[in-house]
This record gives structure tokens, C-alpha cells and sequence, in this order.
């Protein structure tokens, strides 16, 4: 718990439907994935979107699953809009076209963010498991621009799609993208399960970042690169939504508010439903956002950190992961005593040759348990 | 592919704000926010001065100009501030040039 209270937040994060179009095996929505019939309506979320204004949200993200899978995602956007919050559509792009994309505009959408699975048609066919996906994804960037929408390239990266970085800033050229996302590949719920099958070896992270780091000094002022680590490969771990319920926060399909994404990973967290109370009441008093906000929550490694205030000893969900006690120091992290053998784990995946075998589905990982 | 290049800060350029960043009031916390999709920016009351007159049909020069007379300040300074703050804010993608 803080100590002066939370102060106001910036970001939420809306996840309006989990149904998708594609089956990424790093999914970052949870396995036991919501059916249509749990999501809240329109009513809901207009309200809910509202609210956020009132509390002093400055940005929304539209996420899913796939956003565009809702009808009433134009209204919305125009609830935003009307509100001056900045809402940025992050889309797998499949089925936006150019009658959506105006109407989105039209409502007073800011921002699209579209991922690509690979850089190579056949790498994302491969990898969401949905064939002409490449190129109904480059038709919805196309559409984008024609409704004279910014686009961010949101690039997905595991050990299956590594070597390809160099062609996905390309495309975000050719696309005439103003954000590339070389984003690796964060491993909670599908990703962790798939991890054996995603885990790129040291040496290609390496020669990634020198591509990154060269393309990024090449194009100052035409693309912007930003760059999400593989954090069991860095000296210290990411700053989780820049920190518990310090700022941002999630709601998923049927609005469970929780600080991040697979908060509910962690066993006991008690989690209100923005659909059943007021939101300004959730982000002050929610005893899940209360539960690791701050730094009392810490042990002494980490209350003693100088890096405290920076990374907040990283990720609580990776900590409860990989050593099951969700106040440790994540191990990503260098200090950590576990950190050797989150290094060793990451090696060991890396040289494994297993194959994705737990694609993301509605009882995929039952009917993957059978084939372990 | 050929590359496009850098866009470099002129006397003659003509900033503007890009179409993924957005100029808001911010009335909770009583400041001017800038938006853009992963990022929101507090600009100082200098950066927020500068910015609220890239319309993209004034030139730097002007600007600088505008604001010399402002603050009282020597043009030919100002106007290396103003260059200096728009590259910056250009390679990082806040403003066009």
C-alpha cells in the first residue's frame, strides 16, 4: 500500500472481447479465455469510458482479442473523443477495411496499431494460423492511411520470427508507418506455456538489438523504434506497467479491472468489476491494485534498491511464475539469487527444437495437456 | 528500399504537430498534455510556448521571432533554441518539419 494515495491515472488498457481471428501461441490474454456471452455490452463500457474521463484518463487502448469484432466499437471511439481521451485501436488488423476505418475516423479514433505476425507472409500465416492473414493485414494498413490515420507496426518477436527484424522495418517503411514495435515476446499464461517452442537464443537477441540500435540512429525522425527486451536475457527486469496501479491499468471483457494482464496469475489478488462499481472507487481502494502498489509491499532487497523508484522490482506476475511468491524480486532482474537459473531456463528453451504445440483456443491448453 | 532522410530544422521550416500526437488541456490536473500513442508529454511552459505555434504555416524563423518579442529576448538565441527544440522534438517524432 502507498503511503499518499494513488495519483491519478493515465492509461487503461480495454480488452473489449477476447474472440479473435488469429491463434498466437503468446496470446496475452488468460487461458481460461471469456466467451462472447461474459462481455459487457455497450451501455457498459460507455459508462465505464466516462468515467475513466472524470478520473483524469488521458488514453485508451482498444484491445482484445481482435476490437474490431465488437459492432459498437465506433460508438465507442466517439465516446472518447467527445471526451478528449486519446484512443488508440490495437488491432491484428484481419477484417479492417476500408468502410471501418473511415467510420473509426469519422468517430474520432486517434491512433491504429496493427501487429504482424512475421514480415514474411508465410511466417504469419504460420504463426496465427490463419491463411491470406499477411495480406488482409497489409490491406488494413493501406486503409489506415487512406483515412489518414498514424500507424504503429507492432511486431511480435520470438525465437520463430527473430531474424526477421530487419524486414519488419522495411515493411513499417513501406507502410509508411510513423511506430514500429519490435516488441519480444513477454512469457505469462499462452506464452509461458508455449515458451519451450518461442525462447530465442542469447546470440540472436544480441544481433537484434545492434539492428535496432542502428536503424533507430538511421531513422531519426521517419520511424520511430520502440523496443520491449526479452527480459531473461537483461540485467534488470522491465518496470511492469511502469509500476503496480502506479498509472495504468486493464480491464478485461467483462470488466474485471486488474493492475496488468495476468494479474489474476496471482493466487488471492481480490478483483472488483468496473461494470458493478464506480471506477474512481476501484482505483483508489481495489485491494488488488492496493496489494503491491508502492514499495511496502517489498522485501528488503528490493526496499533497499537504488533502482526501487525505477523498475519497482520488476514484474509481480513473473516473480509469483518463476519462484511462486509474488513479493519476491522478479529474477529477471540481476540481483535476484534466482537469476542464474532464470538464465539457464531461457538457454535451455532456446536450444530445445519443440514446436508450438499449444496454439491459443478456447480449451486448447485441455486438449494439448493430452499430448504432453 | 531507398530510405527517406532526416528531416532537418530550418529557419524555413514550417513544424507542425504530427497527426499521432494531439495537443490536450488536461482540466484534473490543470496542465497542457501532449498525446501521442504510447507516450503523454508535459511540456514546460518554453517547449508549450514553441509548440502552440507550430501551425505548420509559420516558419521557425517567425516563431522565433514571435516569441523573441515575447520574452524579450535576443532573436538570433532564440532562434538557436527554437532549431536546437525542434530537431530534437522532429528525430523523436513529436514534430514535423
Amino acid at each position: 500500500m502507498s503511503e499518499a494515495g494513488p495519483g491519478l491515472p493515465i492509461g487503461i488498457l480495454a480488452e473489449l472481447t477476447h474472440r479473435c481471428t488469429l491463434q498466437c501461441a503468446y496470446c496475452s490474454n488468460p487461458l481460461e479465455l471469456l466467451k462472447a456471452d461474459k462481455e459487457l455490452g455497450t451501455a457498459e463500457w460507455r459508462s465505464i469510458f466516462e468515467q475513466a474521463a472524470d478520473l483524469g484518463i488521458l488514453q485508451v487502448h482498444l484491445s482484445g482479442g481482435e476490437p474490431i469484432l465488437r459492432p459498437d466499437l465506433a460508438d465507442l471511439v466517439g465516446v472518447l473523443a467527445s471526451r478528449g481521451v486519446y484512443s488508440n485501436l490495437i488491432t491484428a488488423g484481419v477484417g479492417l477495411d476500408e468502410a471501418l476505418t473511415a467510420r473509426l475516423a469519422a468517430a474520432g479514433l486517434d491512433h491504429v496499431q496493427i501487429s504482424f505476425q512475421g514480415a514474411r507472409p508465410q511466417t504469419t500465416e504460420a504463426i496465427g494460423r490463419l491463411r491470406g492473414s499477411h495480406e488482409k493485414k497489409l490491406a488494413a494498413a493501406r486503409a489506415v492511411r487512406a483515412a489518414g490515420l498514424p500507424l504503429t507496426v507492432n511486431a511480435p518477436i520470438h525465437r520463430r520470427n527473430i531474424e526477421e527484424v530487419e524486414l519488419f522495418i522495411d515493411l513499417a517503411l513501406e507502410l509508411g508507418a510513423e511506430r514500429l514495435e519490435i516488441a519480444n515476446v513477454q512469457y505469462y499464461g499462452w506464452a509461458l506455456l508455449n515458451r519451450p517452442a518461442l525462447m530465442p537464443p542469447r546470440e540472436a537477441v544480441e544481433r537484434q538489438i545492434g539492428i535496432v540500435e542502428a536503424a533507430r540512429a538511421a531513422l531519426r525522425g521517419i520511424l520511430a523504434i520502440d523496443f520491449v527486451a526479452p527480459d531473461y536475457y537483461a540485467s534488470f527486469p522491465k518496470a511492469c506497467m511502469g509500476g503496480w496501479a502506479r498509472d495504468a491499468f486493464m480491464i478485461t471483457p467483462d470488466g474485471t479491472a486488474m493492475p496488468c494482464h495476468a494479474a489474476a496469475s496471482i493466487p488471492g489478488l481480490r478483483f472488483d468489476n468496473a461494470a458493478r462499481l464506480p471506477l474512481a472507487e476501484i482505483w483508489n481502494r481495489s485491494p488488488a491494485f492496493e496489494a503491491y502498489r508502492g514499495t511496502a509491499w517489498m522485501n528488503e532487497r528490493c526496499r533497499g534498491c537504488e533502482r526501487r523508484d525505477i523498475d519497482f522490482g520488476g514484474c509481480r506476475c513473473q516473480a509469483m511464475a518463476l519462484t511462486g511468491d509474488p513479493t519476491e524480486t522478479d529474477p529477471a532482474c540481476s540481483l535476484s539469487p534466482l537469476h542464474a537459473r532464470v538464465l539457464a531456463l531461457a538457454e535451455s528453451d532456446a536450444a530445445s527444437a519443440e514446436a508450438i504445440v499449444h496454439p491459443r483456443r478456447i480449451g486448447g491448453t485441455r486438449a494439448a495437456a493430452l499430448t504432453r | 528500399m531507398t530510405r527517406p532522410q532526416r528531416p532537418i530544422a530550418g529557419a524555413q521550416s514550417r513544424p507542425a504537430l504530427p497527426r499521432h500526437v494531439r495537443m490536450h488541456f488536461d482540466e484534473r490536473r490543470g496542465a497542457w498534455a501532449l498525446l501521442s500513442p504510447e507516450k503523454v508529454l508535459w511540456p514546460d511552459e518554453i517547449s508549450l510556448a514553441i509548440l502552440r505555434r507550430c501551425d505548420g504555416r509559420s516558419e521557425a524563423g517567425a516563431i522565433a521571432r514571435s516569441l523573441a518579442l515575447d520574452y524579450e529576448a535576443d532573436e538570433d538565441e532564440v532562434l538557436a533554441d527554437v532549431l536546437a527544440f525542434l530537431q530534437d522534438w522532429s528525430d523523436r517524432m513529436v514534430v514535423r518539419l
